[in-house]
C-alpha cells in the first residue's frame, strides 16, 4: 500500500480562532491524510520540531490574527534549517490580497483565504507533494 | 384549539399536494411550509409570553424597551497603541457611538508583556496593546470615565484590566461607584470556543467570584461578566447551542459563587449576556426571545432568585464576524444591516455592528462609519424599534422560540448530567459538539445545499480591494520602548512588594485577589508580571483537543 500522506495543521502565534483549522483538519483526514493538529499557541520552534518528530510531507498553518507577515517565514526558515528541504508549507485565515506575493516569496507554496473549498487545499497537497 | 382551523389546514395541505407535483419547492428548506395557531396549541399568553419587563421575559427585559432610549450603538476598536486607540474611541463617541468597547491584543489578552519573546509579530495586531497603568492612562485620556460606559474584552486577565480601569478613574477624580461597564470575564467559553485562556479552570472561577464580590461593594453598576454565546457560534455552532452552551456557563458561575458564599441576589443583577446576530433573522429573533425565557426560569426556579433584576437576561449583541465574505467585501454591508434588524427585533441592549473589510483585515475608518451608521438608520428609519417586540405573535416566531427553547433545555439537561459546564468542557464535550456543527456547515456550503452570495454561488472575477487597515509593525520596539522607560522611572522596591503580595494571596484561597492586584497596578507593575506571579501559583490550563 502507498503511504499516506502526512500533514501538521499548526496554529503558530496567540491566536484562538481555530475552526478553519479543525475544519480543515477534520477535510484532510476524510480526504485520506494522516492529520496531526498542534492544538493553540505554538511558537515557530514548536511547530519545526513537531515537523521534524511527526515526519510530516506538509505544514498547513493557520493565522487569523495579523501575525502571519512574522510568523509564517520565521516557520519555513527553521523548517529549512532542520533539514526538511521537500516538506510543502501553506498557510490560510484572514490575510490580505497584498500580503500574498511576500508570504510566497519567503517560501509559503500557496495561501488560502476566506471561502476556499476545503476540496482546493485537498487538490493542491495532492498535486503538490 | 379551534377544529375548523385544523381542518381549514388540512383542505389546504391537500391543495399544496397538487401544487407542488407541477412545481417541487426549493430543496434544503426548514421542514415546515407554514405555522398557524396550530403550532401554538395551548400556550398561555400571561404565563409563557406574558409582557415586556416582566417574567419570563420573553417580549423584552425593560417596560417600554426602545421607546424610551434605542440600545447602546457600542462599535468594538482597538489596535496599534493606547495612543492610536484613543483617538479611535474619540471618533467614534464624536460621531454618535454612545458607549466604548475595548479590544486588546493577544499579547494582553493571554497576559504577556509586549517584550516578550512570545508576544512577537502580535503586539498591537488584533487589539490595543495594554503594559500598564502607564497605558491605560493614555487610553482612557480626554475621555470622562464618569460619563461614557466602557466595555472591555478581557477574561483571563480580567481582574487585572479592571483594577487599571479602576486606577485611571481615580486619577481622574471618578470614584469607582460611578464607573459603568462590563469586562468579559468569562473564560469558560475561552476553554470551549475562544482560546485566550490562562490558568485552570478551579483559579479561574476564584478569580471571577473574586471580581463578583469585590464589585457588588465596591463597583456597583459594573457588569461583573458577559457571559458569551458569541464566540460560540463563530466557532460553527447552531443558535441552539450557542444559547444552551452558554446558559450552562451561566449555571456554572452562579454555582460557584454561591458556593463562595455570595447570596444569588448580590450578584445575580449584574451578569450580563453576548450574543451573535447571525445570518437568518428569525432564527435569530426567537433565539433571543428564548434565551431570555430560559435564564429567567434558571435564575427564578432553579437558584431561587428573588430581585428581578436577577431574572432577566440583559445582553450586548455583534453581528457574526464568520458570516462576512472576502469576496464582494461591500455585500456584507447588506448582510451586518439584516443582522442589526434581527439584533433590534431580538431585543438587544447594545450592539456592535462589523464592518464591510473584516474579512480581510481591521476595519478602516471608513468601514467603521458605514457600520454606525447602519445601526443608526435601523434606529431611526426603519420603524423597527417603535413598537416593542414586533414579531410576537407571528404562529412562526413564536413556534420557533418554543423550539429553540426546547433545544436548549435538552442541551442544559445533557450537561448537568455530565456534571455541569466545567466538566463537559473539560471532557471535551462542548468542543466536540461546536466543531461537528462547524463541519456541517462547511460540506452544506461546499456542496452548495447552503448559498453564500459572491462565494460558492454569483461569483466574479475581483480585483485585491485596496486602502485596507494595516497595523504598523513598529508598534512592538514601540512598546518595549515605552517597558524600558516605564522600568527606569516606577519605584521598583513598591512594585516587588506588592508582587509579594498578591503572590502570598494567591497562595491563599480565603483571599479576594482584587485589592491585591489594584494595589500592584497602581506601582505600575505590569501586566506581564502580576500574570507571571499568578501563573507561578496557579499553573497553566492545556487544552486537549479532539478532532
Amino acid at each position: 500500500m502507498e503511504k499516506r500522506i502526512r500533514v501538521l495543521v499548526a496554529k503558530p502565534g496567540l491566536d484562538g480562532h481555530d475552526r478553519g483549522a479543525k475544519v480543515v483538519a477534520r477535510a484532510l483526514r476524510d480526504a485520506g491524510f494522516e492529520v496531526i493538529y498542534t492544538g493553540l499557541r505554538q511558537t515557530p520552534e514548536q511547530i519545526a520540531e513537531a515537523a521534524l518528530q511527526e515526519d510530516v510531507n506538509v505544514v498547513a498553518m493557520s493565522i487569523l490574527s495579523g501575525a502571519h507577515p512574522q510568523l509564517f517565514p520565521v516557520v519555513v526558515n527553521l523548517i529549512r534549517e532542520k533539514g526538511m528541504k521537500d516538506v510543502l508549507i501553506i498557510g490560510g485565515g484572514v490575510i490580505p490580497d497584498g500580503d500574498i506575493p511576500a508570504l510566497k516569496e519567503a517560501g509559503i507554496a500557496e495561501v488560502f483565504t476566506p471561502g476556499t473549498p476545503t476540496g482546493d487545499i485537498v487538490k493542491f497537497i495532492n498535486e503538490n507533494v | 384549539m379551534s377544529e375548523n382551523i385544523k381542518a381549514a389546514l388540512e383542505a389546504y395541505t391537500s391543495t399544496v399536494e397538487k401544487a407542488i407535483a407541477k412545481f417541487p419547492e426549493r430543496p434544503n428548506l426548514p421542514e415546515q411550509r407554514l405555522y398557524t395557531p396550530v403550532d401554538l396549541g395551548d400556550q398561555d399568553y400571561v404565563s409563557e409570553i406574558g409582557f415586556p419587563g416582566q417574567y419570563p421575559f420573553t417580549r423584552g427585559v425593560q417596560p417600554t424597551m426602545y421607546r424610551g432610549r434605542f440600545w447602546t450603538m457600542r462599535m468594538y476598536a482597538g489596535f496599534s497603541t493606547a495612543e492610536e486607540s484613543n483617538k479611535r474611541y474619540r471618533y467614534l463617541l464624536a460621531n454618535g457611538g454612545s458607549g466604548l468597547s475595548c479590544a486588546f491584543d493577544l499579547p494582553t489578552q493571554i497576559g504577556y508583556d509586549s517584550d516578550d519573546a512570545i508576544s512577537a509579530g502580535e503586539v498591537g495586531k488584533v487589539g490595543v496593546a495594554i503594559d500598564s497603568l502607564a497605558d491605560m492612562e493614555i487610553l482612557f485620556d480626554q475621555i470622562d470615565l464618569s460619563k461614557v460606559s466602557t466595555s472591555m474584552t478581557i477574561n483571563a486577565p480580567a481582574s487585572v484590566l479592571l483594577a487599571m480601569y479602576i486606577a485611571v478613574a481615580e486619577k481622574q477624580g471618578v470614584s469607582a461607584d460611578k464607573l459603568k461597564g462590563t469586562i468579559q470575564n468569562d473564560i469558560l467559553k475561552e476553554y470551549a470556543a475562544r482560546g485566550t485562556y490562562i490558568f485552570p479552570p478551579k483559579p479561574s472561577m476564584r478569580l471571577i467570584t473574586n471580581i463578583f464580590e469585590y464589585c457588588s461593594k465596591n463597583v456597583p453598576n459594573w457588569n461583573t461578566i458577559s457571559i458569551s454565546g458569541y464566540h460560540i457560534r463563530e466557532a460553527g455552532s447552531t443558535a441552539s447551542q450557542e444559547i444552551a452552551f452558554t446558559i450552562a456557563d451561566g449555571i456554572a458561575y452562579a454555582e460557584a459563587a454561591i458556593k463562595a458564599g455570595l447570596d444569588v441576589d448580590a450578584f445575580a443583577g449584574r451578569l450580563s449576556f453576548f450574543w451573535n446576530a447571525h445570518n437568518n433573522v428569525l432564527e435569530e429573533v426567537a433565539k433571543f426571545r428564548a434565551s431570555r425565557r430560559v435564564w429567567a426560569k434558571v435564575m427564578k426556579e432553579r437558584f431561587g432568585a428573588k430581585n428581578p433584576k436577577s431574572w432577566m437576561l440583559r445582553v450586548h449583541t455583534q453581528t457574526a464576524g464568520s458570516m462576512l465574505t472576502a469576496q464582494q467585501p461591500n455585500n456584507n454591508i447588506v448582510r451586518v444591516a439584516l443582522q442589526t434588524a434581527a439584533a433590534v427585533m431580538g431585543g438587544t441592549q447594545s450592539l456592535h455592528t462589523n464592518s464591510r473589510d473584516e474579512a480581510l483585515a481591521l476595519p478602516t475608518e471608513e468601514s467603521v462609519m458605514v457600520a454606525l451608521r447602519t445601526q443608526q438608520i435601523v434606529a431611526y428609519e426603519s420603524g423597527l424599534a417603535d413598537v416593542i417586540d414586533p414579531l410576537a405573535g407571528s404562529y412562526y416566531v413564536e413556534a420557533l422560540t418554543n423550539k429553540i427553547e426546547k433545544e436548549a433545555w435538552e442541551y442544559i439537561n445533557k450537561i448537568d448530567e455530565l456534571g455541569g459546564a466545567v466538566e463537559a468542557i473539560e471532557k471535551g464535550y462542548i468542543q466536540k459538539e461546536i466543531q461537528d456543527s462547524a463541519y456541517k456547515w462547511q460540506m452544506a456550503v461546499e456542496s452548495g445545499e447552503k448559498v453564500i452570495v459572491g462565494v460558492n454561488k454569483f461569483q466574479v472575477e475581483e480585483k485585491p480591494v485596496e486602502g485596507l487597515l494595516k497595523v504598523d509593525d513598529s508598534v512592538g520596539a514601540l512598546q518595549k520602548k515605552k517597558l524600558d522607560a516605564l522600568k527606569e522611572r516606577r519605584d521598583s522596591a513598591a512594585v516587588a512588594a506588592a508582587l509579594a503580595n498578591l503572590e502570598a494571596g494567591c497562595k491563599d484561597e480565603s483571599v479576594n485577589l482584587m485589592p491585591l492586584i489594584l494595589e500592584a497596578v497602581k506601582t505600575y507593575a505590569t501586566l506581564g508580571e502580576i500574570c507571571g506571579v499568578m501563573r507561578k501559583v496557579f499553573g497553566e490550563y492545556e487544552a486537549h483537543v479532539n478532532l
